[in-house]
């Protein structure tokens, strides 16, 4: 980043550019769209959580005069393993296709089976009866802790563990197993005065997207196909729909819609491919939308986890050695986020001796998708647990253990680089400043504070800037727009060009109007779109000054660009956009510029986290009293949006903390599939959430932006949970702390 | 999905005609916020709706020297912004004022959230303890039974095919008697009771506890009338000792389940603590009047 | 299955419809009239994101028969602005950026107009409660709180 820049655009509060569309109720998301003479798709779920399919009879469907078209996992043409990346999680494209539908075998209540298109949602849905299916029930396997024993039921034959320094020689349900290590912990803990080790249990949970799953589509004669659906990367849905098919890419379109939230589990298909089957073979535009519960039974939930987490220190709080275990559910097919589990555990401090070993085991239940920095939440709740237990142990504000040990620029991290400059320490400064750390508890209060980190991603993403001959201009991007991303594009451009922001009008393009863009997640959007829309603004300048150029006879470089004006620095002429635009036909063409990236060096961001609570000590029912969240965004472009996402991350974390929690009966079967029993906070279950923006820019961007939409989610975890710990004077260390668990937790108390 | 046909009748009379010459499986419509839902999963069904929004008494409340007769299908919107009737029943209104979101409140009725009997309904342990009575109306006539006697199991109650709920009657409170209604939920809003408890006290002169009612919901197949708990709190002054003793009756009464709403142990022991909470306020709202 | 005929006003206008008895009137307004902007969350009255309101009070469109619509004045999301106006609440929301993905706006704006209309005056807990059968996932609602209680200042002409 050069020295600091002066700022027209970025930092205002401004009205997003999509804002109207969203207030009005014209924008359009992904159930929104009907196509003429289409027909509704609905899916077939299993009854139980573990079975054998022995056998489907789809006679007495397919005779029935309302359905148009099934479709079963024979549809597929022929998929083989093959590792997969699209979207945040890596797969196996047979996984995949047996998520969609299922072969064989039934992994999950719920898990889709065959799917039915009919001329009405409701004639779709009822002919499902008509398809008979014989099963073999089997035993199902619900806890990662279960599912690792030797004797637990095994959920694929053909699954040997990755990973072992002996090859495995019997199938498990342990797909794979890592280690990650520096220094020599057994060393550290010899040094430590004090060592905490504990269990910790996380729950299975939901993004909880407020709209469902959903997509239109249409498959023509020609083999073309169109996709209208909701998806934080409409590119990867293009990529999986395509091989799961076996399409070219070039026959497939894909129009991302509005998202109504995503936050990781609207990066993968479930509904788009078996809907182009049932139009294909029905030869009419499909519409299929989940219902809610089938968002909760069939859509991708964040990994319930159990993890073991063991630190030690010295007296003045130098941490010596931190080791864990971490196990985490990946749902019936294997990759679960363990990865960035592992790696971003211990990753706020600055520790010579670390030990992590991480597990990705399948179980009977969804097949897990990203949720907001996959992995990292469940694993550093239960490091930044012990970390608090520590400092209460050794009389050590909870923020000065942390100043102690906090990572900085040349921390070398368990995984890999080595830190460049980060904004932890300055985190916990606010945190120590802030109004709430300074203000008194009174009884039956408690306090919590934790930290939190996310790496944030680069990656592929392409912009086209379209400038209009009366100067203002299109922006193409193809990134799924899902908290106000175009708001931030607009500005940036804006910012580069030196023109008003409303004369640059975002749009998200589809797979045709612009090229490959990475999937919305890892907080990569303002970062690296942003670099693009940039880099492509920097594009549209260059032409400008050459076409300015052109008018006066000289060279580009004795042009200057300031304020959207070029300059003669031979002369005193200037020439606004507007003007160079207006006569582009004359000097050249019309004008657009590109930015193409494939960005590195995303910059990795810290937030610190503090909680008060009160609990009701005969009820065991928790209330969030105040909340202050702080994170380095590096540069917030739009400010508000960047507060929205810290308030955001805070308010799902709380909820993890709190209530949320997928409740299973014995037989393998969610028990509150709903947002009644789902309970997610309400706006009366919350405070005002309190913000401060940390700045310590970026070095490899040229804003210096950070990633922000991940990191608020870590901290709450353990900064809610510690606060209860601390109201009620037991430790919590399982998830979600419930009126029923808090109240047990004083009750074994005395 | 069901098919259904739909009546809206404006007159008692003629709702239960269409009820009992149904050729095909009939439900009565009120909010709708319970038997919508209800009607979700149903495959090839059909169903006779019939609608009693459109009978005026059914949307009616008259609050007089008697007592409230409620028509049971009037909105909980409506009925909570009833200043005159919080004034002498506040516990129904609070209970009332529980169900659901404001959107729900703008259909759901007290009539019913009663006719569902779900053991969980907020307002049935708010009835109880006002001793309210249900008036049936069927093609043999009406008839008068009390809430106790309406309820009989996990979303059952005594009416049979072709009656309606017409009427819920509230007896005008003694003198210095008040009541209160509070439910366990894990949130602040939005939830089904875990556990609730409504109580009825009234007092004499010098502040002793004369008569009283205690009811629990959520904690067995129906609402509970706990005798022992009322008994705790009569001839006392309401002090600390006699609200424990009611709140540890009221969960000695509870034989709840397990769900995924709550443990048998915990709503055991939160029914006693609403039990408690609640008769302390209805003692306060007793003394005030 | 034959098909009622319906007639009734929307945002003001007579509209007529035909539905299936069973349809609610979320279905009928999405499916049929192609008013989209009232949005489906959960189909069961806990999100708030179908909120219209049926002669003049709030309720979850997905809880209603379309029906029950016969002779009501409904009115949804497309009905608050005026000759391409926005309305105060609208605005707000814009301003204090209380939206991010924006699937819970039409419901809670809708929701607002009901609180302020019953309501003009309310603290952050009364407008916290009013609103607590509108979900939204991404902003942790402390901006829309802001936007409640501004806008509320502003048409009470306070501000
Ligand atoms: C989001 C949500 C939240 C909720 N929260 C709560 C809550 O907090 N507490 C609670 O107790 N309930 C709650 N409920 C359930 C429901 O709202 C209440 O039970 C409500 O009072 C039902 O009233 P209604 O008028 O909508 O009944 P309807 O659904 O119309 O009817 C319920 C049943 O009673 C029958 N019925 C209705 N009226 C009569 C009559 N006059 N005569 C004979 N039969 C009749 C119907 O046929 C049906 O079987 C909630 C529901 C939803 C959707
Ligand atoms: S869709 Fe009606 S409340 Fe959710
Ligand atoms: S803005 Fe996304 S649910 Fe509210």
């Amino acid at each position: 980043m050069s020295e600091a820049r002066e700022f027209k655009y970025i930092g205002q509060r401004t009205i997003r550019p999509d804002g109207y569309d969203k207030v009005t109720g014209r924008a359009n998301y992904g159930a929104d769209l009907s196509l003429p003479g289409m027909i509704w798709g609905k899916i077939l779920r299993s009854p139980h959580a573990h079975a054998n399919i022995k056998n489907i009879d789809l006679s007495k469907a397919q005779a029935h005069p309302d359905v148009l078209a099934i479709a079963t996992y024979q549809d597929f043409p022929h998929v083989q393993s093959e590792a997969f990346q699209a979207g945040e999680v890596p797969t196996d494209i047979i996984d995949l296709a047996r998520n969609v539908l299922a072969d064989d075998k039934v992994l999950y209540h719920g898990h889709a089976i065959a799917a039915i298109a009919a001329r009405s949602e409701s004639a779709a849905q009822d002919a499902l009866s008509l398809i008979e299916v014989e099963y073999e029930v089997l035993p199902p396997v619900m806890d990662v802790a279960d599912a690792m024993k030797p004797e637990a039921a095994v959920l694929h034959n053909n699954m040997f563990t990755q990973g072992l320094a002996e090859p495995a020689d019997k199938a498990s349900n342990i797909a794979s197993r890592m280690e990650l290590k520096k220094g020599d912990v057994a060393a550290g803990f010899a040094l430590a005065d004090l060592v905490v080790e504990r269990d910790f249990y996380t729950p299975t949970v939901h993004q909880g997207y407020i709209e469902p799953h959903a997509t239109t589509v249409r498959f023509e004669e020609n083999g073309q196909a169109m996709v209208w659906c909701s998806t934080q990367g409409h590119f990867d849905v293009r990529a999986s729909t395509a091989k799961l098919l076996n399409m070219p890419l070039g026959k497939l379109k894909v129009v991302a819609s509005e998202i109504g939230g995503g936050f990781g589990g609207k990066t993968t298909v479930y509904l788009e491919p078996v809907a182009l089957i049932l139009s294909r073979k029905s030869g009419k535009p499909v519409k299929m939308v989940m219902t809610r519960d089938e968002v909760f039974r069939a859509s991708g939930p964040g990994s319930a986890t159990r993890s073991h987490v063991k630190i030690g220190a010295m007296k003045d709080g130098t941490i010596t050695a931190m080791q864990a275990s971490l196990c985490f559910e990946a749902g019936a097919f294997k990759g679960s986020p363990m990865g960035p589990g592992c790696m971003t555990v211990f990753t706020p401090y600055d520790v010579e001796n670390m030990y992590i070993e991480g597990y990705d085991v399948v179980v009977n239940k969804p097949k897990v998708a990203a949720y907001r920095a996959p992995g990292a939440p469940q694993a550093e709740f239960a490091a930044e647990m012990v970390i608090n237990e520590i400092a209460s142990k050794l009389g050590i504000d909870p923020i000065e253990l942390r100043l102690r040990n906090a990572a900085k620029e040349g921390t070398q991290t368990v995984y890999g680089p080595k830190l460049k400059r980060v904004g932890l320490v300055e985190c916990l400064e606010a945190a120590k400043n802030s109004p709430q750390y300074q203000s008194a508890l009174k009884a039956n209060q408690g306090r919590g504070l934790a930290a939190g980190f996310w790496f944030n991603i680069g990656g592929l993403s392409s912009v086209t800037i379209n400038m209009n001959p009366d100067g203002s201009g299109t922006i193409l991007e193809g990134s799924p727009d899902i908290g106000g991303s175009r708001a931030s594009m607009q500005m940036m451009a804006a910012e580069e060009l030196g023109i008003p922001i409303d004369q640059l009008k975002p749009l998200v393009a589809d797979t045709e109007h612009v090229a490959y863009n990475a999937t919305t997640g890892g907080s990569r959007t303002t970062f690296a779109t942003g670099m693009a829309v940039i880099e492509a603004a920097q594009d549209v300048v260059r032409q400008l000054k050459e076409r300015a150029a052109a008018v006066w006879n000289i060279t580009a470089e004795q042009v200057d660009w300031a304020d959207g004006v070029a300059i003669n620095t031979t002369g005193d002429d200037r020439l606004t956009v507007a003007e160079i635009c207006k006569d582009a036909e004359k000097t050249g063409g019309q004008i657009a510029g590109t930015g193409n990236i494939n960005a590195r060096g995303a910059g990795p961001s810290f937030a610190v986290h503090l909680c008060d609570v009160e609990v009701d000590p005969d009820t065991g029912k928790v209330d969030v009293i105040r909340y202050t969240a702080i994170q380095d965004a590096g540069k917030a472009i739009h400010p508000s949006y960047v507060e929205g996402q810290y308030q955001g991350g805070a308010a799902q974390g709380i909820g993890w903390a709190l209530n949320e929690e997928y409740i299973y009966n014995k037989d393998g079967i969610m028990e509150n599939a709903g947002f009644l029993d789902y309970r997610i906070p309400l706006a009366s279950d919350l405070p005002m959430i309190e913000t401060v923006i940390i700045e310590i820019p970026n070095s490899f961007h040229p804003f210096g932006v950070r990633g922000v939409g991940e990191t608020g989610i870590v901290p709450p975890l353990a900064a809610v949970a510690t606060a209860v710990s601390e109201a009620i004077g037991v430790v919590m260390t399982d998830l979600p702390c419930s009126p029923p668990r808090v109240l047990a937790a004083i009750h074994g108390k005395s | 999905m069901v098919s259904v046909v739909y009546k809206a009748p404006d007159s008692i009379q003629a709702a239960i005609s269409i009820l009992s010459e149904a050729e095909i499986a009939t439900k009565i419509l009120a909010g709708g916020t319970d038997l919508l839902i209800q009607m979700q999963g149903l495959v090839n069904e059909s169903r006779l709706f019939v609608d009693i929004k459109k009978i005026p008494e059914m949307m009616q409340a008259t609050l007089g020297d008697q007592g409230l007769d409620l028509g049971p299908s009037m909105c909980c919107a409506e009925f909570t912004a009833r200043e005159d009737i919080r004034a002498v029943y506040p516990g129904l209104v609070e209970a009332a004022f529980l169900i659901g979101s404001t959107q729900v409140q703008g259909r759901a009725s007290v009539g019913g959230n009663l006719c569902n009997s779900s053991p969980a309904a907020d307002t049935i342990p708010a009835l109880m303890v006002n001793a309210a009575i249900c008036v049936i109306a069927g093609v043999k006539g009406e008839r008068s039974v009390s809430v106790e006697e309406f309820v009989t199991g996990v979303g059952t109650n005594c009416m049979e095919k072709g009656e309606l709920l017409k009427l819920i009657q509230l007896p005008r409170p003694a003198k210095n008697t008040s009541d209160a209604y509070l439910r366990f939920i894990p949130r602040t809003e939005m939830d089904i009771a875990v556990a609730g408890a409504a109580v009825s006290v009234t007092l004499d002169d010098e502040g002793v506890c004369t008569a009283a009612r205690v009811s629990i919901g959520a904690v067995a197949p129906t609402a509970l009338l706990v005798q022992e708990a009322a008994d705790a709190l009569i001839g006392t002054k309401l002090d600390d000792k006699a609200l424990q003793a009611a709140g540890d009756a009221a969960s000695a009464a509870a034989s709840p389940i397990t769900d995924r709403r709550g443990t048998v142990e915990y709503r055991r022991h939160v029914v006693g603590v609403l039990t408690k909470r609640a008769a302390q306020i209805a003692a306060t709202r007793a003394r005030g009047n | 299955m034959s098909k009622t005929h319906v007639t009734t006003t929307i945002n003001g206008d007579v509209t007529e419809f035909l539905c299936e008895p069973a349809d609610t009137l979320l279905s009928v307004l999405r499916n049929e009239l192609q008013l989209t902007g009232t949005k489906e969350g959960c189909g069961s009255g806990d999100c708030g994101a179908c909120s219209v309101t049926v002669n003049g009070r709030l309720v979850c469109s997905c809880l209603v028969l379309g029906v029950e619509a016969q002779g009501a004045e409904i009115g949804t999301i497309e009905g608050i602005e005026s000759a391409e106006k926005l309305h105060t609440i609208q605005e707000k929301f814009l301003e204090h950026a209380a939206l991010q993905c924006g699937i819970c706006t039409p419901g809670l704006i809708v929701s607002t107009k009901a609180l302020l209309d019953e309501n003009p005056d309310p603290t952050e807990e009364e407008a916290r409660y009013y609103l607590a059968g509108n979900l939204c996932r991404c902003t942790g609602y402390d901006k829309i709180i802001r936007a409640v209680l501004d806008s509320a200042k502003v048409m009470r002409g306070a501000a």
